[in-house]
């Protein structure tokens, strides 16, 4: 139980698929002028790579190693043709502001690397495990960006009006250099925050060793 | 003819690929870390999105459409691309070893690429027609050539500055994207399509 608790929380922070990982940068950015856009995106994202990874665990042993990566894109292409006809017809304005990323999720590298990395190697729950942590990190890392850039862009979060009527919003966060540099700055912050645990774990090793010697 | 000019100029400039529209990052960060091989994956990236564009849109209007099984283009695109990037490949390296040595490794890396596979998508989406589509697909090739030429060359550069620590790497790179983007945001407006 608790190695299942550690695959899904890498994924939330420690391998970050976003921050850390620097995979599928692209709906990072595209899809996060809005918090609400960020989440949905990242609920497409866990669902699509929480399936995939399930599916590729189950197929692994009937697939020649030879033609796995077709296999696998197409697994992932299917999934994705699924959701885009849910989102089509249940949520059709959400369907049009996502546009072409909700089709571009098929080529998002995290969800191929996870497949490949981790789910053709792994039985069934560990995957689907490994899946969902990754998901809802990118999911987690969605939402922090939209928020912010939706706070600073147009003044509010989720759409509720933080800063009263008198803000005057820094356009700048909702077009893409404002997206650009604010990741920087992320990325920054979280490799501070690894690098820290990383040490304070260190020293609990040392302090453990020297209690043996 | 000024109507296709207008798009190859949208293509590459006003709606460049990498800087307003946030496509293929991943080989925009990973690979302009050194100049020559920007430019080598600027040329793959250009000549395989307009082969791709040609083979998906023979493939979108003599197939998908007849038959109407339009809801299928993510899937039927992303196979063709990826199997005509690997024949590509294997084509060359028997046929041309001295420019699979130039931009060989680079074919398989852009095999699955969200901008490769999102020309040929956004050219079926905005019903473009043969021409439109091609000319879409060079000039959107060639943008994506100049924005990750840009970039090698300032992160050349950058290797001479003082980085603050946690921002070394990844994080002064994305940094550095925003200012390019700044800069390209003075083309908007400039065409309205």
């Amino acid at each position: 139980m608790k190695n299942l608790w550690n695959i899904f929380k890498k994924g939330l922070i420690a391998e970050n698929p976003i921050f850390v990982l620097a995979l599928s940068l692209c709906p990072a950015l595209a899809t996060t002028s809005t918090a609400v856009n960020g989440f949905t995106m990242g609920l497409c994202v866990l669902f699509v790579i929480t399936c995939n990874n399930t599916v590729v665990s189950i197929i692994k042993n009937f697939v020649n190693p030879k033609v796995r990566v077709p296999v696998y894109i197409t697994c992932i292409a299917t999934i994705v043709t699924v959701v885009e006809l849910v989102m089509q017809a249940y949520a059709p304005l959400l369907y049009k502001q996502l546009g072409i990323y909700l089709s571009l999720v098929v080529v998002f590298a995290i969800i191929l690397a996870r497949a490949e990395t981790f789910a053709s190697k792994n039985p069934v729950i560990p995957s689907f495990f490994d899946g969902l942590g990754m998901g809802c990190g990118f999911t987690l890392a969605l939402v922090i960006i939209g928020m912010i850039r939706e706070l600073f862009g147009s003044g509010t979060i989720f759409g509720i009006h933080v800063f009263g009527a008198s803000y005057n919003p820094a356009l700048i966060m909702i077009l893409p250099p404002g997206g650009f540099i604010l990741i920087g700055y992320l990325v920054a912050v979280v490799k501070v925050y690894n690098q820290h645990m990383e040490k304070i774990k260190m020293k609990q090793l040392e302090k453990a060793n020297g209690g043996e010697a | 003819m000024a109507a296709y000019f207008t798009l190859f100029i949208s293509a590459v400039v006003v709606n460049n690929y990498v800087l307003t529209r946030f496509l293929g990052l991943c080989i925009f960060f990973g690979v302009s870390k050194n100049l020559n091989a920007s430019v080598g994956m600027g040329m793959a990236v250009t000549s395989v999105i307009t082969m791709s564009s040609i083979l998906a849109w023979v493939v979108y209007h003599f197939v998908l459409i007849p038959f109407n099984l339009t809801f299928l283009k993510t899937v039927v695109f992303v196979l063709l691309i990826a199997s005509f990037v690997q024949l590509l490949e294997t084509v060359i390296k028997k046929q041309a070893p001295a420019l699979y040595n130039m931009w060989g490794i680079y074919l398989l890396l852009i095999a699955t690429n969200c901008i490769v596979l999102a020309v040929p998508i956004l050219n079926a989406d905005s019903n473009f027609n043969f021409l439109q589509s091609v000319v879409n697909a060079i000039g959107s090739g060639l943008g994506f050539a100049m924005a990750i030429i840009l970039m090698a060359s300032l992160r050349e550069k950058l290797r001479l500055a003082d980085v603050p620590k946690p921002l070394e790497g990844l994080g002064v790179a994305f940094i550095l994207a925003g200012m390019l983007a700044l800069a390209f945001l003075g083309f908007s407006g400039m065409i309205s399509i």
